[in-house]
């Protein structure tokens, strides 16, 4: 292997499972494709290999409108026309009017770069099959100037799905694929605590309890991230919460949950079990 | 090299193809699993899988294929689970400890290391932990858990270094097989399918025409003429026909979801929604209380609806043989209906180009369900899918065949 193995960074935690995909795509030279749930820092994987590679980082984030064609390069007609019309510019000078997109640019980076393809799923179902032959191949063609882009060193292509859509097979028979689960509780407690070092340690325990408590809530329609916990442990150290009021009366809920159905959900079950606490409470 | 593994995983429904085998392979050649087993799990499963659904299977294929673990885990007796549970001890290991550890680690086939488990199932004693032989917690030996050695067995309690073949028979990612595990967002996943692009819709244009444009400006003798046109947008039309009450209450969960992912999936040119109970006859409901107020005849719908709406019925198609075959047979009394049910669902299915049926109840049931005798008359009418994330895939295939017409 030519470059160092990635382990992850001092700000971003990868399993093991997640360190050796990342690996076998960069030895291997093909790209990764990196699926979960929304928040589960698929786009900041791509920012840590870049940082820990000591790689720089081109993002290609892909929108619903998004064609494969932008990626590689686009030929501005309209300026190009405007110019011939009113005679500003060089209007002969094709190549003034082609400009790389972020595949094209990464190909003709001196360097080896990483090429984090964010969403590849919003696009249309065949944006991902008319990119196979230039991610094979790391080259493509621009017939407006007769050149040939390639790439100088392989980049390292991320791509990161949401699920929203199936990738055809052809494609996914060329990526290396990782799922990122949802982290158990232990990787949980680790990814806080790179965001909140000097969080209480009391304080810490219990939102991950009534956190851990309020994803697993039936009919949620939005099940709360990893974003959501660190932003809810922020609040709740800034206001200074008892630590043992947490669970039973889930403070600043909204920060955890966005919709409004699912806090409804959320404190219907608090009302059963406040109930059923203090029936408990009146038996002893 | 692992042929075996290739078709253990073809066994389980792993659609691993050559490409990718032959991937697998390369890594070997550039030791690309650091030549440890739990090393090799890891880089399979990169390679060879891709979709978290079929990494229970994976699991499942690779398990076998190393064999033996399950084997291992039923000949732990009783006596060796109390050593195990009772008297727990955590093993902290430095970072320097476990190098130490992984360094001088004895490597040992996997055959080898339940042979000694065997041996050693046979003849411990008693509680032994923190050691490095014997089974028990806590130790660095290869047997019991919460201990530290690479390339071990974990008996009971919680991993913390897992090694690649435990790992595997832990079957974790059991809740992401898609024929089990079905959300409002795996069903809108397949949704997606129903799409048919096409520009001829109405709607601003706002799609700049280049080569319009240039041919425009070039009649006008360079003088830049810049021309637009639609966007392209998605074609297809749905009716959702939903059977609700009575056997289907014990679905409602299921019917939610894919009502859910229906409605959420807002790229359908229009989707119309009706309701019916058991069967179709001459009235179709468009409120879930079906109140007649909120009622339309069967035949008006079926004229202001084009043929080219896609027809997606929704029922179990259990219900008595009367309320199919006999004129007046429908469950509801007030309702005397001239013509029998199945005479409006042939009506419907002939009405429409593409029409299907999805019943919740799982296929391997169909033949022999309380209801199996209407069921298998309305597939003959229908062609009929279960109601599973892979079975709406398959309706959605068969709804998108462009018919020869």
């Amino acid at each position: 292997m030519s470059t160092s193995a990635f382990r992850g960074t001092s700000d971003y935690i990868a399993s093991p499972d997640l360190q050796a995909a990342v690996n076998v795509a960069v030895s291997l030279e093909r790209p990764l494709l990196v699926r979960g749930e929304p928040g589960t820092g698929k786009t900041l994987l791509a920012e840590a290999v870049a940082e820990s590679l000591g790689m720089r980082l081109i993002t290609w984030p892909v929108k619903s409108t998004t064609r494969a064609q932008d990626g590689l390069y686009v030929y501005d007609t309209v300026q190009r026309l405007y110019d011939s019309q009113f005679g500003e510019g060089d209007p002969a000078d094709v190549a003034k009017y082609i400009r790389l997109g972020q595949l094209g640019e990464s190909f003709a980076a001196p360097e080896r770069v990483v090429l984090v393809i964010d969403e590849v799923d919003k696009a249309d179902l065949e944006f991902p099959n008319d990119l196979l032959w230039e991610l094979d191949r790391m080259s493509f063609h621009i017939p407006e100037t007769g050149e040939t882009v390639s790439a100088k060193q392989r980049p390292v292509v991320i791509i990161t799905s949401n699920a929203e859509k199936e990738l055809p097979d052809a494609f996914l028979r060329r990526c290396v694929f990782h799922y990122i689960a949802f982290p158990d509780p232990l990787q949980m407690e680790q990814i806080v605590r790179v965001h909140h070092p000097n969080v209480e340690e009391v304080l810490l325990r219990q939102a991950m309890e009534g956190f851990y408590l309020l994803r697993e809530l039936d009919g949620l329609q939005k099940r709360p991230s990893t974003s959501e916990l660190v932003d809810w442990v922020q609040a709740l150290a800034v206001a200074g919460v008892d630590p043992d009021t947490i669970v039973d009366e889930l403070p600043f809920m909204g920060v955890v949950l966005k919709k409004q159905a699912d806090l409804d959900i959320a404190r219907r079950h608090m009302a059963i079990r406040a109930r059923r606490a203090a029936m408990q409470q009146e038996k002893s | 090299m692992f042929e075996g593994l290739f078709t253990a995983l073809r066994d389980e429904g792993v659609p691993v193809a050559l490409d990718e085998w032959l991937m697998l392979h390369e890594g070997l050649e550039r030791d690309l699993h650091e030549s440890t087993l739990s090393g090799f799990y890891l880089m399979s499963r990169a390679v060879l899988v891709k979709d978290e659904s079929h990494y229970d299977g994976f699991d499942i294929a690779f398990a076998r294929y190393f064999s033996g673990i399950e084997p291992a885990g039923e000949a732990v007796d009783e006596r060796v689970w109390k050593w195990l549970e009772e008297n727990p001890h955590f093993l902290h290991i430095s970072d320097d400890q476990r190098a130490k550890l992984d360094a001088m680690r004895d490597q040992l086939e996997l055959d080898e290391l339940l042979e000694r488990l065997r041996e050693k199932l046979e003849n411990q004693e008693e509680e032994h932990h923190g050691g490095s032989e014997h089974i028990g917690t806590g130790g660095t030996s290869p047997f019991g858990h919460s201990g530290y050695h690479p390339g071990g067995i974990r008996i009971g309690g919680y991993g913390r270094w897992k090694s690649a073949v435990q790992v595997a028979g832990d079957r974790q990612f059991r809740d992401l097989r898609t024929d089990h595990e079905i959300g409002a967002r795996d069903f809108g996943v397949a949704l997606r399918r129903l799409r048919q692009l096409s520009t001829r819709l109405d709607g601003p244009a706002t799609e700049l025409d280049v080569d319009d444009t240039i041919r425009q400006t070039a009649d006008h003798a360079g003088q830049l003429r810049l021309s637009f046109r639609r966007p392209r947008r998605n074609t297809v039309r749905v009716l959702l026909m939903l059977d609700i009450g009575g056997s289907m209450d014990d679905h409602i969960l299921l019917l939610d979801r894919l009502f859910t992912a229906m409605h959420q999936a807002s790229h359908f040119r229009d989707l119309q929604v009706r309701f019916f109970h058991n069967c179709v006859y001459d009235r179709v409901y468009s409120g879930v209380d079906m109140s007649p107020r909120q009622s339309e005849s069967t035949e008006s719908l079926l004229a202001q609806l084009d043929p080219d709406y896609k027809l997606v019925m929704v029922g179990d198609a259990c219900m008595a043989p009367s309320e199919l075959l006999a004129p007046g047979g429908a469950i509801d009394y007030r309702h005397m209906n001239e013509e029998p049910g199945a005479w409006w669902l042939e009506r419907l299915e002939q009405h429409f180009t593409r029409s299907a049926w999805l019943n919740p109840h799982p296929k391997r049931w169909w033949d022999t369900i309380h209801g199996a005798y209407t069921l298998n008359i309305v597939r003959r009418i229908f062609p009929m899918f279960e109601l599973s994330v892979d079975g709406l895939d398959q309706a959605v295939r068969h709804l998108m065949v462009r018919s020869a017409a």
